[in-house]
């Protein structure tokens, strides 16, 4: 496979086909847990997106010496410090933020997506197609968090990107939408149920829109024999 | 395996132990005093909430008393309590105090008294609370916490620290009787501390 080919298939397979969240179902435990809001879902997926592109790199950088035996040890040893300097800086920048998300730093670490990338992709290609892959895997993941947690945070609370300021600073206070003064509020949408419905509509949705794409690819590769 | 390759392998996993170990030492050090400090903003941030700053003129985070763990003040070990000077006169004092009896879980109170015994204000620091109907003791969800503000023992009639369900004068929320029950137990409790302690918590 030639590069652009190779790189190509990383992006398609990281963002869409083989989706952490939405195909691998992987990271399920973070992903529900703090999608009750846009921001909280942004804040989450960019420290693992920024955690699967290093722990990527980092075990692509060693693939050639690492013994086998002790190379899962390994991976968990690169990953465990990636996060853990992550978690520092976010307590030392964004506090605010640390303190929404507070245990589901840490977590970053079980996320089986990580682990899963090292082992499954980073340890036998190239460092450049290692960063690529665990760049549209972590991007493909934040995707669905944000998406997830705008969702429940429209229906549960009728507001976009509140609490913009605990990531962007005090200016990013105007990015909050409020659609409606007066929403009651729905209540499902917030609790630990409502994830898993907004998961099982989003993973609805993308089934449905492969099957009638491939309907579609179908009737053109079709066309040929009816003309 | 021979013991000379299950060596190898042993000193590679330690090498990587002592790379990764030396990233974070380095990072912990460098981020110590930032983080130290995010704290104390916060922590600072909710005392002045509770006590505006025009009251007091010592340094309320670092002037602290540790009390031995007690029913009253729902804790199971010592606890600071921060006190408030003016001219080193005494001002009033902020309690750290748990509900125990929440819907679910704990539920973590700073509660500020003056010295007269009446309520500077009630903050809730953390809690478990269903959101959308218990978490409405949060002041960014409801005013219902404000409702402690100058209330204290002396000034109310017997009864009158429990929710209007109970018989007393505080609000319950629809659908959410139990969170408020506690906090205004764990407030009432608060202020009995205060008034059994109130002699040696200044000096």
């Amino acid at each position: 496979m030639n590069s652009i080919a190779m790189s190509n298939k990383i992006t398609r397979d990281g963002l869409w086909r083989n989706n952490v969240a939405l195909v691998q179902l992987l990271g399920l435990c973070p992903l529900l847990a703090v999608t009750s809001t846009a921001i909280n879902g942004i804040g989450l997926g960019l420290a693992t997106l920024i955690t699967l592109v290093l722990s990527n790199t980092l075990v692509s950088l060693i693939r050639g010496f690492v013994r086998n035996e002790v190379r899962l040890p390994v991976f968990v040893l690169i990953i465990a410090s990636i996060v853990t300097i992550i978690e520092l800086l976010m307590r030392a920048y964004l506090y605010d933020l640390y303190l929404v998300l507070g245990i589901f730093i840490p977590l970053i670490v079980t996320n089986c997506a990580i682990i899963g990338r090292a082992e499954g992709f980073a340890s036998k290609n190239s460092v450049g197609a290692s960063a690529l892959d665990g760049f549209m895997m972590g991007t493909g993941f934040l995707f669905v968090l944000a998406l997830l947690g705008a969702m429940r945070e429209i229906i549960g609370f009728g507001t976009l990107f509140s609490h913009a300021d605990l990531m962007f600073g005090e200016a990013a206070k105007s990015f909050t939408i409020v659609f409606n003064d007066n929403y009651p509020g729905f209540l499902l949408a917030i609790l630990p149920p409502g994830a898993f419905f907004g998961l099982a509509m989003l993973i609805v949705g993308k089934n449905l829109f492969d099957e009638r794409l491939k309907k579609k690819a179908a009737v053109i590769d079709g066309l040929p024999d009816i003309v | 395996m021979s013991s000379r390759q299950i060596l190898i392998s042993g000193l590679f996993l330690c090498i990587f132990a002592v790379i990764g170990t030396t990233f974070v030492a380095v990072t912990e050090d460098s981020t110590r005093e930032k983080i130290a400090e995010n704290e104390r903003r916060v922590l600072l941030r909710n005392l002045y909430a509770l006590l505006p700053p025009a009251k007091l003129d010592n340094d309320i985070a670092t002037d602290t008393l540790t009390v031995p763990a007690s029913v009253l003040l729902g804790t199971e070990s010592p606890s600071l309590v921060y006190r408030a000077r003016l001219q080193g006169e005494p001002v009033a004092l902020i309690f750290n105090s748990i509900a125990l009896n929440g819907y679910s879980g704990r539920i973590h109170l700073l509660v500020g008294i003056y010295l007269d015994g009446s309520l500077a204000g009630v903050r809730v620091v953390k809690h478990a609370e269903t959101p959308g109907l218990g978490d409405a003791i949060e002041t960014q969800k409801s005013d219902w916490i404000l409702d402690f503000d100058k209330r204290s023992l002396a000034g109310s009639r017997p009864g009158a620290w429990k929710v209007k369900r109970d018989g007393g004068v505080f609000d319950q929320f629809t659908g959410a009787t139990i969170t408020p029950r506690a906090v205004v137990e764990a407030v009432k409790n608060t202020l009995l501390y205060y008034q059994q302690n109130a002699k040696t918590l200044y000096e």
